[in-house]
C-alpha cells in the first residue's frame, strides 16, 4: 500500500487535481477542477452584487442636478498640512493595490514550480500590500470623517459658481440639514467600505493560505491549486476596486 | 503503471471522501441524521423542513382568508388560540399584515425556493449524474444550517411584541425603511433583513454547489447532453440564484444602512407628523429595481426545478421519449437569459418611463415563447403514450395545466397598458399564484410521488394520494379562479377590509367561497403529510426500479448507502428517454445498458 501511494504522489506531483469526479468519469467543460469552478461562479455572482451597488450609485447621482468635483474632496495626503494634491493619495492607494496583486500572481508561479518558499516569499509580499490598502482606506475615511463627512451628511455643498466648497462645521456651525447632496457620503462610505470588506477578507485568506504553505499543506497535496483560487478572488477585489475607482475620483 | 496510478487516484480519492461503499463507519444518530455530509439525507432535512414551513405558511393563509371571507364576524376561539393577534375575536389590521408579509415570504422562499431545490438537487444531482456525492458535502451541509438559522430567526420575529414584518414580500421602501411608519417596520423588519441576508448565504453555497457537482462530477459517458431534465433544469437554477440573490443583497445592505445609519438610498422628502425629516436625494424606485432584479428571476427559481421534474415524470409514466429533448434544454436557456431582462414588468405603474414600459412590455411577451415551447413538449409527450396513471403522473399534469391558466393571464399583464387596470388588483393575486404557487406545488408534490420510493426505499399510498391530488387540484381552482374576476372589477390586494367600498359588496359570497375552499385545501394537505411519514416507516417496500425508469438513481441500492454505489459507478451509454423503443423486449431501456450493434450503426448514420 505504501508503495502505491508513494507512485501516487510521485505521479500527481506538479500537475493540478483531476478536473473529473475522480473515478475516470467526464471532463467539465472548460476542464478545470470544481474548486476553481465554484470561485469563478462565485467571483460572478459577486460581480453582480457589485454591479448592483454602482448602478445605484449612477442612478442616485444622475438623479442630481450637481454633485461635488472629487478633485475638491480627494486632495489630502497624510504629512502634507494643508497642501492640496488632487487625486494623489488615492493615486498612491490604487498603485498599491494593484502591485500586490502583482505580487500574488508572483505566489500563483512559483506554485506552479512547487516552490514552497516562493510562494510564501510572494504571498508575504501581497499580503503587506492588500495591508497597506487597508491602512490607506483608514487615513482616508478619518481624515473626511474629521471634516465633517458622515453616511447621512455631506459637507461639501455647492458655493459660488458651482464650485465644491466645503461648509467647515467647526466654524460654520452645523446646519440640521446636510449642505452638500447627502446621497455622495452615503454612497462613498457604502461602497468603499463594502469594497473594503472585501480586501480585508482577502488579506485574512492570503494570511491563512501563507501559513498553510509554511505548514507544507499544499506541497503534500501535490499542488498549490489553493494559491491559485486565493489569487481569483484576489485580482477580482482588485479590478472591482478599478471601477469604483473610476466611479467615485475620476467621474 | 498508467493502469495503477488511476486505480491508486480512485481509492485515495473514494477514502478520503468516505465514500467508499464497502466500508462500514460507526455512525452516531447525530452524525448520521443531523449534522450528515451525505446529500440524499441533506435532501430530506430541506424536505421536512420545507413542510414545516409549508404549513406554516399555509395556516397563515387560513387566518386572513378567514378574515376576508366573513369581515364582520369574531372569531373567539382564534383569540384564544393566537392571543396577542386578536382583539375581542377579531385579527388586528396590523397582524393581517404581518401574516401576509410572512406568508408570502415563507412560501416563495423558504418553501419553494430553499426547500424544493435544497431537496431534489441534493437528491437527484448526485445520483442521476452518477456521482459519490456533491463536490463539497460540507458547503452543501453549511447551506441546510444557514437555511436553518436564518428560518430560526424569520420564526422569532413573528412573537416579537411589534410584530413581524409587514411591508409585504416586497418590503418596498419607504414603509420598511422607516420603523416609524407601522410597528412591524421595527424589529420585525430588521429581523426580516437579518434571516434574508443569511438565507442568500444558504442558496449561495448550495448553488456554488449544484453547478460544480454537476460540471465536475458526472461519471463515464455522461456528457451534457445525455443529462436528465431534471438536472438541467436544476442548473440553471442554481445559475439563476447565483447571479440574482447578490442584488437582493445588495438592496437589503442599503435598506438595512437606511435604516440603521441614517441614509438617504430610499428616502427622500418624508414628513413624519408635520415634521420634514433630513432624508433627501433617495429614491424608492430604486430600490424596487434592485428587488425586482431578484424578484422575477426567483419566479422561476421556483418554477423551472418543477419543469425538469414534470418533464422526467410525463415521459417516465407516459413511456414515452421526452418530445423535444434539446428544445427542452435552450428553452430553459432561453427563459433563464430573458428571465433577467423582464423585471420591470413589476414596476409598469411606479411611475417608470412609459417608453421603458414598453422596452420591458416587448422582453415579457417574448419569454412567453420559450414558456410555450415547453407546454407543447409536454403535450406532445404524453400524447398517445401508453398512459400510467400514478400519483406522480396525475401532479405532473395537474402542474401543465396550472401553467397553462396562470400563464395565459402573465401574458395580459405583461402588456403595460393592461396592467394600468389590472396591477395591484387581486388579478395579480391569481396569476402568480395558479402559475408560480400551485403549479410549483404540484411540480413538489409530483416530484416526492415519484422519488419517495428512493428516498425512503418505501411506497407512498396510492388511494391516499389521489384524493390528495383531487381535493387539491379542485380546491386550487375554486379559490384562484373566480379572484380573476375580483381583479379585473378592481379589487385591490393587500387590503384588510372592502367593506368602505359599497361596489365590492357583490363579492361578499365569492369571498366566503374562496375561503372555505381554501380552508379544505389546506386541511387536505394533512392526508399528504400522513401518508409521507406513515410511508416512511410503514409503506409497501420498494423494488429496485418501482416505475421502470432509465435514470441512474435507480441502479443505486435501495437502502440507500454512502458513497450511492457498491463498486464502481455505472458507466452511461445513452440518453435517458429510451422508452417504448421500436424492436426492443421492454419498454424501457436504462441509461447504462450499452448500445446494441444495430444502434451503433445507427449512430454512425
Ligand atoms: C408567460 C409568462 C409570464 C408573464 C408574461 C408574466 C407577467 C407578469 C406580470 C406583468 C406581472 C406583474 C403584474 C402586476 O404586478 O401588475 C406578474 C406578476 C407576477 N408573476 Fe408573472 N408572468 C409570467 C409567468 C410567471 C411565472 C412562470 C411565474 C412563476 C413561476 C410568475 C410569477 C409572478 C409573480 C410571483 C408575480 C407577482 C409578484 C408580486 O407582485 O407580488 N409569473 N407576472
Ligand atoms: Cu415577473
Amino acid at each position: 500500500m505504501a508503495e502505491v501511494l508513494e507512485i501516487k504522489e510521485h505521479h500527481t506531483a506538479h500537475q493540478l487535481p483531476t478536473p473529473d469526479n475522480g473515478e475516470g468519469g467526464e471532463k467539465s467543460p472548460m476542464n478545470i477542477s470544481y474548486g476553481k469552478t465554484m470561485m469563478w461562479y462565485f467571483l460572478l455572482s459577486d460581480a453582480f452584487t457589485f454591479s448592483a451597488f454602482l448602478i445605484a450609485y449612477a442612478c442616485l447621482r444622475l438623479g442630481h442636478k450637481w454633485w461635488p468635483n472629487p478633485n475638491d474632496v480627494f486632495n489630502a495626503m497624510p504629512f502634507m498640512g494643508h497642501h492640496k494634491i488632487p487625486m494623489g493619495f488615492v493615486s498612491i492607494m490604487t498603485f498599491i493595490l494593484i502591485m500586490s496583486s502583482v505580487f500574488v500572481v508572483r505566489a500563483v508561479q512559483e506554485g506552479h514550480r512547487m516552490n514552497k518558499n516562493g510562494v510564501m516569499y510572494w504571498m508575504f509580499w501581497g499580503i503587506l500590500g492588500g495591508a497597506a490598502f487597508l491602512g490607506c482606506q483608514a487615513w482616508e475615511w478619518q481624515h473626511l470623517l474629521a471634516e465633517g463627512m458622515r453616511p447621512f451628511y455631506n459637507v461639501f455643498y455647492e458655493g459660488k459658481d458651482g464650485l465644491t466648497t466645503l461648509w467647515n462645521i467647526h466654524e460654520q456651525g452645523k446646519p440640521m440639514f446636510s449642505p452638500g447632496p447627502v446621497a455622495f457620503g452615503a454612497l462613498f462610505f457604502g461602497i468603499t467600505g463594502f469594497h473594503g470588506f472585501h480586501v480585508f477578507t482577502g488579506v485574512c485568506l492570503n494570511i491563512w493560505g501563507f501559513f498553510a504553505t509554511a505548514n507544507g499543506t499544499f506541497e503534500k497535496r501535490g499542488h498549490y491549486e489553493m494559491i491559485e483560487k486565493l489569487g481569483l478572488y484576489w485580482h477580482f477585489v482588485d479590478l472591482v476596486w478599478v471601477f469604483v475607482f473610476l466611479a467615485f475620483y475620476l467621474m | 503503471m498508467e493502469t495503477l496510478h488511476t486505480v491508486t487516484e480512485q481509492h485515495a480519492h473514494t477514502t478520503a471522501h468516505g465514500h467508499d461503499g464497502g466500508h462500514h463507519h460507526t455512525e452516531t444518530f447525530i452524525s448520521k441524521y443531523i449534522f450528515s455530509l451525505d446529500h440524499k439525507t441533506i435532501g430530506k432535512q430541506f424536505l421536512i423542513t420545507g413542510m414545516i414551513w409549508a404549513v406554516i405558511g399555509g395556516l397563515f393563509s387560513v387566518l386572513f382568508r378567514i378574515q376576508l371571507g366573513w369581515p364582520d364576524e369574531t372569531f373567539p376561539f382564534l383569540e384564544r388560540m393566537f392571543g396577542a393577534w386578536y382583539t375581542d375575536g377579531k385579527l388586528n389590521p396590523e397582524a393581517y399584515y404581518s401574516l401576509i408579509t410572512m406568508h408570502g415570504t415563507i412560501m416563495v422562499f423558504f418553501v419553494l425556493t430553499a426547500s424544493l431545490s435544497g431537496t431534489f438537487a441534493n437528491v437527484l444531482i448526485p445520483l442521476q449524474i452518477g456521482a459519490r456525492d456533491m463536490a463539497s458535502p460540507l458547503m452543501n451541509a453549511l447551506s441546510y444550517w444557514f437555511f436553518v438559522i436564518s428560518g430560526i430567526i424569520m420564526f422569532a420575529s413573528i412573537f416579537l411584541p411589534t410584530g413581524a414584518a409587514s411591508a409585504g414580500w416586497t418590503i418596498y421602501p419607504p414603509l420598511s425603511a422607516l420603523p416609524q411608519t407601522s410597528p412591524g417596520s421595527g424589529d420585525g423588519m430588521s429581523l426580516w433583513l437579518l434571516a434574508m441576508v443569511l438565507f442568500v448565504v444558504s442558496t449561495l453555497l448550495g448553488g456554488l454547489n449544484y453547478v460544480s457537482t454537476i460540471l465536475n462530477m458526472r461519471t463515464k459517458g455522461m456528457s451534457l447532453f445525455k443529462m436528465p431534465l431534471t438536472v438541467w433544469a436544476l442548473f440553471f437554477t442554481a445559475i439563476i440564484g447565483i447571479l440574482s440573490f447578490p442584488v437582493l443583497v445588495s438592496g437589503v445592505v442599503l435598506l438595512i444602512f437606511d435604516r440603521t445609519l441614517g441614509t438617504s438610498f430610499y428616502l427622500s422628502h418624508i414628513v413624519i407628523g408635520g415634521v420634514p425629516q433630513p432624508y433627501a436625494g433617495g429614491s424608492p424606485i430604486l430600490f424596487q429595481h434592485l428587488f425586482w432584479f431578484l424578484g422575477h428571476p426567483e419566479v422561476y427559481i421556483v418554477i423551472l426545478p418543477a419543469m425538469g421534474m414534470v418533464s422526467e415524470i410525463l415521459a417516465v409514466h407516459a413511456r414515452k421519449p421526452i418530445f423535444g429533448y434539446k428544445a427542452m434544454i435552450f428553452s430553459i436557456l432561453g427563459i433563464t437569459i430573458l428571465g433577467f431582462i423582464v423585471w420591470a414588468h413589476h414596476m409598469f405603474m411606479a411611475g417608470i418611463n412609459p417608453f421603458l414600459g414598453s422596452v420591458f412590455t416587448f422582453f415579457t411577451l417574448l419569454i412567453a415563447i420559450p414558456s410555450a415551447v415547453k407546454v407543447f413538449n409536454w403535450i406532445t409527450t404524453i400524447w398517445k403514450g401508453n398512459l400510467h396513471i400514478t400519483p406522480p403522473f396525475i401532479f405532473a399534469v395537474g402542474f401543465v395545466s396550472m401553467f397553462i391558466s396562470g400563464g395565459l393571464t402573465g401574458i395580459w399583464l405583461g402588456n403595460s397598458t393592461i396592467d394600468i387596470q389590472l396591477h395591484d388588483t387581486y388579478f395579480v393575486v391569481a396569476h402568480f399564484h395558479i402559475v408560480m404557487g400551485i403549479a410549483a406545488f404540484f411540480g413538489m408534490f409530483a416530484g416526492i410521488y415519484h422519488w419517495f420510493p428512493r428516498m425512503f426505499g418505501r411506497m407512498m399510498n396510492t388511494n391516499l394520494a389521489y384524493i390528495h391530488f383531487a381535493i387539491t387540484f379542485v380546491g386550487s381552482y375554486l379559490i384562484f379562479w373566480p379572484m380573476h374576476f375580483q381583479g379585473l372589477a378592481g379589487v385591490p390586494r393587500r387590503y384588510y377590509t372592502n367593506n368602505n367600498f359599497e361596489i365590492f359588496a357583490v363579492f361578499n359570497g365569492m369571498n366566503k367561497v374562496i375561503s372555505i375552499a381554501a380552508i379544505i385545501v389546506f386541511f387536505a394537505q394533512f392526508l399528504f403529510l400522513v401518508n409521507f411519514f406513515w410511508s416512511i416507516f410503514k409503506g409497501k417496500k420498494s423494488t429496485q426500479n418501482p416505475w421502470n425508469a432509465n435514470t441512474l438513481e435507480w441502479t443505486s441500492p435501495v437502502e440507500g448507502i454512502h458513497g450511492n454505489w457498491h463498486g464502481d459507478i455505472p458507466e452511461v451509454h445513452r440518453w435517458a428517454y429510451d422508452y417504448s423503443r421500436p424492436g426492443n423486449e421492454s419498454d424501457f431501456i436504462p441509461q447504462n445498458v450499452p448500445l446494441t450493434d444495430k444502434e451503433k450503426t445507427e449512430a454512425d448514420h
